[in-house]
């Protein structure tokens, strides 16, 4: 994560935060905290990130746990999605007259 | 997510500098105004000027805490103590923000911390003025925390996507700072005559700073035409500075104090202000660190950084050992 020449070898490492800003959505990315460890991670995210009640659950996780796609490969990643149109309704023609469908 | 792919970057990026097609493919997501995101391949010189300026930015939101920190025992009541701790604690967040979308880019915070402390990383002049009275709190709420307000809306739609997000989280939490300011200017202007001079004072103090804020004029200004073309700014310097003037100028008619400047004149034809001429030789003189307060701001920020090397310390060996014990 730190580059190397940093003034402190000791940085703390860097943790991911994710918000559920209500019950009944998903956690959302909201930005990164450095911390010693998880429960200062959890401590910071808080203070960091909900000071105007943003959320009521935190998830923290090491930036270096996460595993990401690259996207220099996107098109090539993603391209056995691009061809199947048939997966989306508006492929399939109805006839006029007929409804509920 | 942020910063882990980081770390391949660095070897990709020689072998693809020179290459004009991924340049063109670049400039073209940028004209499409697609985001920019931090995995993505991206011009060194796009990388360098935003780390320099999300690194400025966020060293302003360090440093600005201290010109109000210095009224925070003084706040004349309990509802302004508990006012200027939440903005404080604010501007204390903002930088964090910022330090963390500075870091997608490959710097590390130590790094930003060190160029802050050593001086070769600049923070907006505006922090190197002095809070003589308590109307400046009012008056950098209302001025500078306005003139912050017209240079970061723009930058929610930022080229680069995690500057933009951050400005988005700034930007919602800024406009409760302009108002708590005017409020100050709006009760010491209504008070008495003392108070009102107060709040004179105070204009007369930080509106020529306030316009020094958005930087050199469109002319001087070195790094504007590049900065335009990758949409990391959207307007110039000196539109961003008519645009505050233009809507501040009433609000200092509303509180019945005068902005100090005798060429200030309405122009109904262009529906604009007209101002003054800015002294820059102040402008560079306080960004050469020889402004009013520079030693003592950086001074102070190298003490706070001192003192809490124990604490950073302390919190890394407990870290360490209930690791091991965890791993045991």
């Amino acid at each position: 994560m730190s580059q190397g020449n940093t003034m402190d070898d000791n940085e703390w490492p860097l943790y991911e935060v994710f918000i559920r800003s209500r019950a009944g959505l998903s956690h959302r990315h909201a930005g990164s905290v450095h911390a010693a460890d998880s429960q200062m991670a959890l401590d910071h995210a808080r203070d960091v990130y909900t000071r105007r009640n943003e959320g009521v659950s935190i998830w923290v996780v090491k930036s270096s746990e996460i595993i990401a796609s690259d996207p220099a490969d996107a098109s090539a990643f993603f391209e056995p999605a691009a061809d199947k149109i048939y997966r989306h309704p508006t492929f399939y023609e109805i006839p006029e007259g007929v409804e509920n469908l | 997510m942020y910063t882990q792919g980081l770390d391949q970057k660095g070897e990709n990026a020689g072998r693809r500098l020179d290459d004009a097609g991924l340049l063109a493919a670049f400039q073209a997501r940028i004209d499409a105004e697609e985001k920019i995101e931090a995995k993505d391949w991206m011009p060194d010189a796009y990388r360098r000027t935003l780390i320099r300026q999300i690194s400025q930015h966020a060293h302003s939101e360090i440093i600005g805490m201290q010109p109000e920190g210095n009224w925070l025992t003084r706040a004349p009541s309990l509802r302004r103590k508990a006012i200027l701790l939440a903005k404080v604690q604010d501007e204390a967040g903002h930088g964090l923000y910022l330090y963390s979308a500075a870091e997608t880019l490959g710097t590390s915070r130590g790094q930003m911390v060190a160029d802050l402390l050593s001086g070769k990383a600049k923070y907006s002049s505006i922090f190197n003025y002095p809070t003589l009275t308590w109307a400046d709190i009012g008056a950098i709420g209302w001025l500078v925390d306005g003139a912050a307000i017209m240079n970061q809306i723009p930058l929610c739609r930022c080229s680069y996507g995690p500057y933009a997000r951050a400005m988005v989280r700034i930007c919602k939490e800024e406009s409760f700072h302009q108002r708590q300011g005017f409020e100050i200017m709006l009760m010491l202007s209504r008070g008495s005559a003392e108070q009102k001079a107060m709040a004179q004072d105070a204009l007369n103090r930080w509106w020529w700073p306030s316009l020094m804020m958005f930087g050199p004029g469109d002319a001087d200004s070195k790094h504007s035409a590049q900065s335009m073309a990758w949409k990391i700014k959207r307007f110039s310097n000196d539109e961003l500075r008519q645009k505050f003037v233009d809507v501040t100028v009433p609000q200092a008619e509303f509180l019945g104090i005068r902005v100090p400047d005798d060429d200030l004149k309405f122009n109904a034809q262009t529906g604009h202000y007209e101002f003054g001429e800015i002294d820059w030789q102040e402008f560079f003189d306080v960004l050469a660190g020889n402004g009013p307060c520079n030693r003592q701001r950086l001074e102070k920020r190298q003490r706070a950084h001192d003192d809490g090397a124990w604490v950073r310390e302390a919190a890394h060996a407990y870290a360490e050992k209930h690791g091991q014990r965890a791993a045991a």
